[in-house]
């Protein structure tokens, strides 16, 4: 944030502040609900996502209050059974899997592609309605009290229980094709929709995860589709093909369920990874570094997200020899996961940090995606597996990638673009304090659950009374998981109060490169006044701090620099 | 924002109908892989089941009406070329033979149904169903038939069989049909003989009696029911992908009625014809995989 004394001059002549906006354009329940702009979809997405994770979240906090004390706290072992298991399924399917891309990749990637709009708006708001009706029907499944299988549905045990099966597996189906939709209007808009001047390589890295994340979105989630269709089947029908009372296989339930499930993971993460590659760069004020490298591993992984799902079933009776070609499969994963990071912790190297608060959560994503990564290592080497299996280290470990990667990438992408949905700043203090607050909260509650998952705790367990030394680790996650809790409402605070008594946001608060910074703020219904012409997405220099503007501003046409182009 | 020379049919947010066109058209497709996935895991727990247990196949498919299936297969196939010429009408403006051509697709579409129809509740009637109402009375004596190795087994005898079966099966019904199915799972697979000739399937021409005889020619495996689980789940979903494609042609025709389509725009007939190929060409693997399983 340098002032370097004489004024700074912007070459974009559009106003910033204009009178009609995207938010103002038109009024009325209506003119939202029933809406075909991709940003107004985006925002109720997110309005909505953010609902199904503080509902999620209360369930978290049952869960943690409850484990403090080893014997009975608050619920007997059957309402247990369903308070993990709405956690699992509303933080899955409502919070992980359409968060990034349903939520944030719809306000962003036409602006960021210089497009009008998605290619298909009516199929967006159809998802978006999906959605609605997915979210309305796993809180009818609360009001029946509730499922008890676990978030996976395994067989038999879902086709026995009495608990309102057919209508959460009826969410999760009707879910699935929101999701469909949304990589689908991805990828067209992706492929058709670019204006001439933005080629594959000018893309930002967002744009590259959002289009391999729908990738997996087009071709695993029908297979998940139909896994709930036959579970549906199995349930009112009798059909038999994973009922073995009725010489079925319940493992080919598994099979099937993880060979979206897995995947799915991948649907949540690379589009974490995409927001972090955006953000790394614009907070160290340089050039991403290995463009191409992070635009290909998001590819690679994309494809190896299709050929690891058997070592969710290292346990399940697997032949050995399928158990040791997953094991080999998964390590492979850790390649360009690994390629990602150290691009990212290259582009940071003598680079201007600005601790800002997407910034904090940034960082923490990026030391918690680390420990993530290499906590599934002995989760991919069988013998280790054996013993850690349903613990609480895989508990630990999948927070570390779905909540303190995916989440928290989610949180700093809505701190980032915020200013440019809402047109307001939000107060840096208090924001700031709730994402350390929040980071170090969640390292408190899910670090000490590594130590407890290799003493042997096992997972979906409330009553550890015989077990008297894990009380301890008990009891930190849980402070840990108030402190998150504390951190996340003060979050909330700081973003809501921002829409009445915030700044007026500026065209550029953070100085990013990429085109949805050149239009005002906040954009106007069709997006760009003139079709902007795509330079270098990382070329971070045409953009300097201006105190007049109190953001940056644009000082030259970004252009392709040799020394980053191959 | 250039919206003055954008034709009626082209959306605000494309720049020309040629890249509103090419985007439908790559929707539809990516579309097409999502309805070729969900396919794909019911294939997959065919070719699990299949593979695990080829002795259900190979029984249960005896109570398919190949004929039938055969027919079916022809009808859909012209029902495909109707479409595609529809399509190609389109291209011209040949609004008549569009109509015509639509109008053809939708009979054979219904074609389909009314032998599907007959096809399950031939099932119905025989019990023959999935999972736990599969109620068809297995021959016990063919089981001792299979194990003692007994392999001349005249059509008299299966016809003796037949009845006392359906003797049987009546006294099962009566008694509650799942006990009679977890009666007949009790026979282990390795019991399981073929047929000296090969299960000679159904004669359509052949009396009734003699094609109920022709499919207990060899004892029933465990978990026969199985195979109508596969069958009617996959048949089922195939069905109502036809229902849902009626509906699509039937909108189309409407809209054509009115002259919604000529040379500049028939994106809507065209990516109707895909899908509806797309349904046909599932049913072209669906035929020999459940109906010629031998």
């Amino acid at each position: 944030m340098s002032s370097t004394g004489q004024t700074v001059k912007s070459i974009l002549t559009s106003p910033v502040h204009p009178e009609v906006n995207y938010l103002n354009a038109t009024k009325g329940f209506a003119s939202w609900f029933f809406t075909l702009d991709h940003k107004r979809i985006g925002i109720m997405y997110m309005c909505s996502i953010l609902t199904a994770f503080f509902l999620g979240g209360v369930f978290a906090m049952l869960i943690r209050t409850e484990l403090f004390t080893p014997g009975q706290l608050m619920f007997t072992s059957d309402q247990y059974n369903r308070v993990f298991t709405l956690h699992g399924a509303i933080m899955v399917f409502l919070v992980l899997i359409p968060g990034i891309p349903a939520a944030l990749g719809n306000f962003v990637l036409p602006l960021m592609l210089g497009a009008k709009d998605v290619a298909f708006p009516r199929l967006n708001l159809l998802s978006y309605h999906l959605y609605v009706i997915g979210l309305v029907m796993a809180l009818l499944v609360l009001g029946l009290g509730g499922i008890d299988t676990g978030w996976t549905f395994y067989t038999p045990y879902s086709i026995q229980t009495q608990t309102p099966v057919v209508l959460i597996t009826s969410a999760a189906f009707i879910l699935g094709f929101s999701s469909i939709f949304t990589g689908l209007n991805f990828i067209v808009t992706i492929h058709k929709m670019r204006p001439p001047s933005m080629t594959w390589f000018k893309m930002p890295l967002l744009l590259w995860a959002l289009y391999s994340t729908a990738l997996i979105q087009i071709v695993a989630t029908p297979v998940l589709g139909i896994t709930l269709l036959l579970l549906i089947v199995e349930r009112v029908m009798h059909i038999g093909i994973f009922n073995p009372a009725l010489g079925g296989d319940p493992v080919l339930f598994q099979h099937f369920f993880w060979f979206y499930s897995h995947p799915a993971v991948y649907i949540m993460i690379l589009p974490a990874m995409g927001v972090i590659s955006e953000l790394v760069s614009t907070f160290s004020r340089k050039h991403i570094f290995g463009y191409r490298f992070i635009a290909y591993s998001s590819i690679a992984i994309a494809i190896f997200s299709f050929i690891v799902w058997g070592h969710h079933m290292f346990t399940s009776g697997q032949s050995n020899l399928m158990n040791m070609v997953f094991s080999a499969l998964t390590f492979s994963v850790s390649i360009p996961s690994a390629v990602k990071m150290f691009n990212w912790l290259t582009t940071m190297y003598k680079g201007s940090i600005n601790l800002a608060t997407p910034m904090i959560y940034t960082l923490s994503f990026m030391f918690i995606f680390a420990i993530a990564g290499l906590t599934g290592l002995p989760l991919a080497t069988l013998a280790t597996d054996i013993h850690l299996h349903d613990t609480y280290f895989v508990v630990a470990h999948f927070h570390y990638t779905m909540m303190g990667s995916t989440l928290f990438a989610f949180v700093a992408g809505i701190h980032y673009w915020w200013p440019k949905m809402t047109g307001r700043m939000y107060n840096q203090k208090v924001a700031r304090f709730a994402a350390w607050l929040v980071s170090i909260g969640f390292n408190v509650t899910f670090f000490s659950q590594f130590p407890l998952g290799s003493l042997g705790m096992p997972r979906r367990y409330h009553l550890y009374e015989a077990m008297p030394d894990w009380q301890i680790y008990h009891q930190i996650s849980t402070i840990g998981a108030y402190m998150q809790m504390i951190g996340f409402l003060l979050a909330a605070y700081a973003l809501i109060s921002s829409l009445s008594k915030g700044k007026l946001a500026p065209r550029n608060p953070w100085g990013g490169a990429t085109l949805e910074w050149e239009t005002s703020t906040p954009p106007i219904t069709f997006n760009f006044e003139d079709t902007p012409d795509a330079g270098d997405p990382y070329d971070v220099e045409s953009w300097q701090w201006s105190d007049e503007e109190g953001g940056y501003v644009k000082v030259r046409p970004s252009v392709v620099d040799e020394d980053h182009a191959e | 924002m250039s919206h003055h020379d954008h034709p009626s049919h082209v959306h605000h947010h494309f720049e020309n109908e040629v890249q509103q066109f090419d985007s439908d058209k790559m929707g539809m497709w990516l579309f097409l892989v999502t309805e070729i996935m969900i396919f794909a895991g019911l294939f997959c727990a065919y070719i699990i089941y299949r593979t695990h247990n080829p002795e259900i196949f190979h029984y249960g498919h005896q109570f398919l009406d190949k004929q039938l299936g055969a027919l079916n297969t022809l009808i859909l196939l012209t029902s495909s070329l109707t479409m595609a010429w529809g399509v190609r009408a389109a291209q011209l403006s040949q609004k008549k033979t569009l109509l015509t051509m639509l109008a053809l697709t939708m009979l054979c579409a219904f074609g389909f149904l009314i032998i599907k129809y007959f096809e399950y509740s031939a099932k119905i009637h025989h019990g023959t169903l999935y999972g736990d109402r599969y109620v068809w009375q297995t021959d016990e004596h063919g089981g001792e038939h299979g194990a003692s190795g007994d392999e001349a087994h005249s059509m008299a005898e299966a016809v003796a069989d037949a009845q006392a079966v359906s003797e049987d099966a009546m006294a099962a019904e009566a008694a509650g049909g799942t006990s009679t199915m977890n009666a007949s799972m009790a026979v282990p697979s390795s019991q399981f003989a073929l047929a000296p000739e090969g299960p000679s399937g159904f004669d359509l021409n052949a009396p009734e009696e003699q094609k109920e005889a022709a499919a207990h020619s060899f004892p029933q495996p465990a978990k026969a029911h199985l195979f109508f689980s596969i069958y009617f789940i996959m048949t089922g979903l195939h069905g109502i992908h036809v229902v849902i494609g009626i509906i699509c042609i039937f909108t189309i025709f409407v809209f054509s009625a009115r002259g919604a389509y000529n040379s500049t725009y028939y994106t809507p007939v065209d990516l109707v014809g895909l899908y509806w190929h797309l349904v046909d060409l599932i049913w072209i693997y669906l035929f020999p995989l459940l109906y010629l399983v031998d």
